[in-house]
């Protein structure tokens, strides 16, 4: 208390006595308030900006050059121009790795979403004992090193694994298989363990948006006579949309990102299978050399990520 | 009320098939942490016994020792560092007025979404030019300025609603910028600054892209790059690989059950908005 009234005597406040002087005291006094001098600011910037500047943006534009050149990491690059560029529009082998990344995405972004909102509509109708019980779970894979769920994984698909076993007690063990060795089979194999992994994010997020909901909505669509899933379509789906936004982006930007997992599961085969644009910019850097295209596919990757981010936000903000 | 009875068990038949699933793939991986090698193999089974020795075995014959040394080092030394850098400019971009603010606080939200992917390779030429690959250095260095982008993201938001006439009160009784942050607002922003701590932790505990970069020798391996190389070399020693799969989960869910509504709402914030 003191403390403000100290602050009411203060040196802006003189020329204009009243209760709401305070909020329109013009800004250029705020400004020049004493301790609070405008230069301080970029001294408290430096150290986070600096290490970003240097480690992140820097290698960003770097990269950028790199698509332009030839260069194998040793001898003198060649100039390449657009040929890189070319190549990624061209390479069937280039093209077909951003072609498994869009499928990727219907199991790394578009399922999770889906069973999202399935648990959290389901949730929203009952009050469930347990629930920090079942967040807990649901979400735990979410925390866990790609690595391990990798090792999880490629256990769950391999020939004694839980698909296989779980295919056996229903009486189709017949069908059993090497499932990550399998051509047709080993992308969407990998695509829902992305979608374990995601779940439980968006459920969160949706359970969040479900308890911000008005009860008086959901009381009116009962009066109304609307069952579980006229009430879902009616009332909470419209009034999730942010979160739903907010779960797309966040899973297509790590699944667009998400090269740990492949490069630990099938390293992008059998064949190349299940190649994506994330493992080929290791593979060709740091496998086969080409550093130069390994960038260009770097740099296609950021501009996908950034367009599909663009694009999802969009679609919100202009339905609102 | 008979529907809502039915609701009732709907959604718990629901929530229970989701929660074996999300745990069938864990539990097999303990399950053979604590089995014979012999008898443990992927797959859904009950462990023969309670073979502890894996997890000894895991960390003397498998190294985990010294990788989680590593890997304590490193996020140790990027948690304090990020903690620091995103907190002062988190306070400048949130409570500060300068030319060119908002443009530069824009720019560490766009570094949320850059793939690690394409920074990765010019990186590794840099810090091979200096000498630097094999070394800690090019662990810490380019996983703060990633953990920075996150941090400074996540405590602007704190700063901005910090109290102003808390802060300008301050500032009237004499004390310097620097003072109010670290007497003022730090202090009542522990809520927030734990969230970014277990974030930035979990982050640097599990990457992986970057320690196989960088790394070649074995004596500076973090605990998911020996866990790889562990698979690559001896994937038939199923129990082993489950000890070392559990070493390397173990210290981040801890935290995680710990600190799990923190870990949560800074997990979900990631949403760029604005």
């Amino acid at each position: 208390m003191s403390l403000t009234e100290k602050g009411e005597a203060g040196p802006g406040r003189s020329a204009r006595p009243g209760g709401s002087a305070r909020r329109r005291r013009p800004w250029h006094v705020y400004r020049r308030a004493p301790g609070e001098p405008r230069t301080v600011g970029y001294l408290y910037i430096l150290p986070a900006l600096a290490v970003f500047v240097v480690f992140i943006v820097l290698p960003l534009l770097q990269s950028v050059r790199y698509s332009l050149y030839d260069w194998d990491g040793l001898s003198p690059a060649r100039w390449a121009g657009a040929d890189n560029y070319v190549a990624l529009l061209t390479d069937p082998d280039l093209r077909g790795a951003f072609v498994h990344a869009l499928i990727l995405l219907l199991f790394y972004a578009a399922l999770p979403v889906l069973i999202g909102l399935l648990l959290a509509a389901t949730m929203s109708r009952i009050r469930v004992r347990g629930l920090t019980f079942f967040r807990t779970v649901l979400f735990l894979p979410q925390v866990l090193a790609m690595v391990v769920v990798a090792v999880a994984w490629r256990w769950v698909y391999a020939p004694s694994g839980v698909v296989n076993q779980v295919l056996g007690l229903i009486g189709l063990g017949s069908k059993g298989q090497p499932w990550l060795g399998n051509p047709d089979l080993a992308l969407p194999a990998i695509g829902i363990a992305g979608t374990w992994v995601g779940f439980g994010l968006c459920m969160v997020l949706f359970m969040a948006g479900v308890q911000s909901i008005p009860r008086e909505l959901y009381e009116a669509a009962r009066l109304d006579g609307a069952g579980a899933v006229r009430e879902f379509f009616a009332v909470t789906l419209p009034a999730l949309r942010p979160q739903i936004a907010v779960a797309t982006t966040l899973t297509i930007v790590a699944g667009l990102r998400n090269f740990d997992l492949i490069y630990l599961t099938t390293s992008g085969g059998p064949g190349n299978s299940t190649s994506v644009p994330a493992y080929e910019v290791y593979h060709r850097a740091f496998e086969l050399s080409q550093v130069g295209s390994a960038a260009t596919v770097g740099v296609g990757l950021t501009v996908v990520v950034f367009v599909l981010t663009a694009v999802v936000s969009r679609l919100v903000e202009g339905k609102q | 009320m008979i529907s809502s009875r039915r609701d009732r068990s709907v959604t718990y038949v629901i929530l229970i098939v989701f929660t074996i699933i999300a745990l069938v793939p864990l539990v097999q991986i303990l399950s053979a942490a604590l089995s014979t090698d012999q008898y443990a193999q992927p797959g859904l089974r009950f462990p023969d016994g309670l073979h502890l020795e894996n997890f000894v075995h895991a960390w003397t014959r498998g190294h985990f020792g010294s990788f989680l040394g590593s890997s304590v080092l490193v996020a140790v030394t990027v948690v304090v560092a990020a903690g620091i850098f995103s907190i002062m400019a988190a306070y400048a971009f949130g409570t500060m007025r300068f030319p060119g603010s908002k443009v530069l606080f824009y720019l560490f939200v766009l570094g949320l979404t850059i793939p690690e992917e394409v920074i990765v390779i010019p990186l590794y030429y840099g810090f091979r030019d200096l000498n630097l690959t094999n070394t800690y250095w090019a662990l810490i260095l380019p996983q703060t300025a990633q953990s920075v982008a996150f941090g400074t993201y996540w405590m602007r938001t704190y700063f901005v609603s910090a109290s102003r006439s808390l802060i300008e009160a301050a500032r009237l009784d004499g004390a310097s910028s620097w003072g109010i942050l670290w007497r003022i607002l730090v202090p009542s922003g522990r809520p927030a600054i734990t969230t970014m701590i277990v974030i930035t932790f979990m982050w640097t505990w599990n990457e992986f892209l970057l320690p196989l970069v960088m790394i070649s020798s074995g004596n500076h391996r973090t605990v998911p790059l020996g866990l790889a190389f562990f698979q690559g070399q001896h994937s038939s020693d199923i129990s082993l690989l489950a000890a070392g799969a559990v070493l390397v989960a173990l210290p981040v869910v801890i935290v995680y059950l710990i600190f799990q509504r923190r870990f949560i709402e800074g997990m979900v914030s990631g949403a760029v908005k604005e």
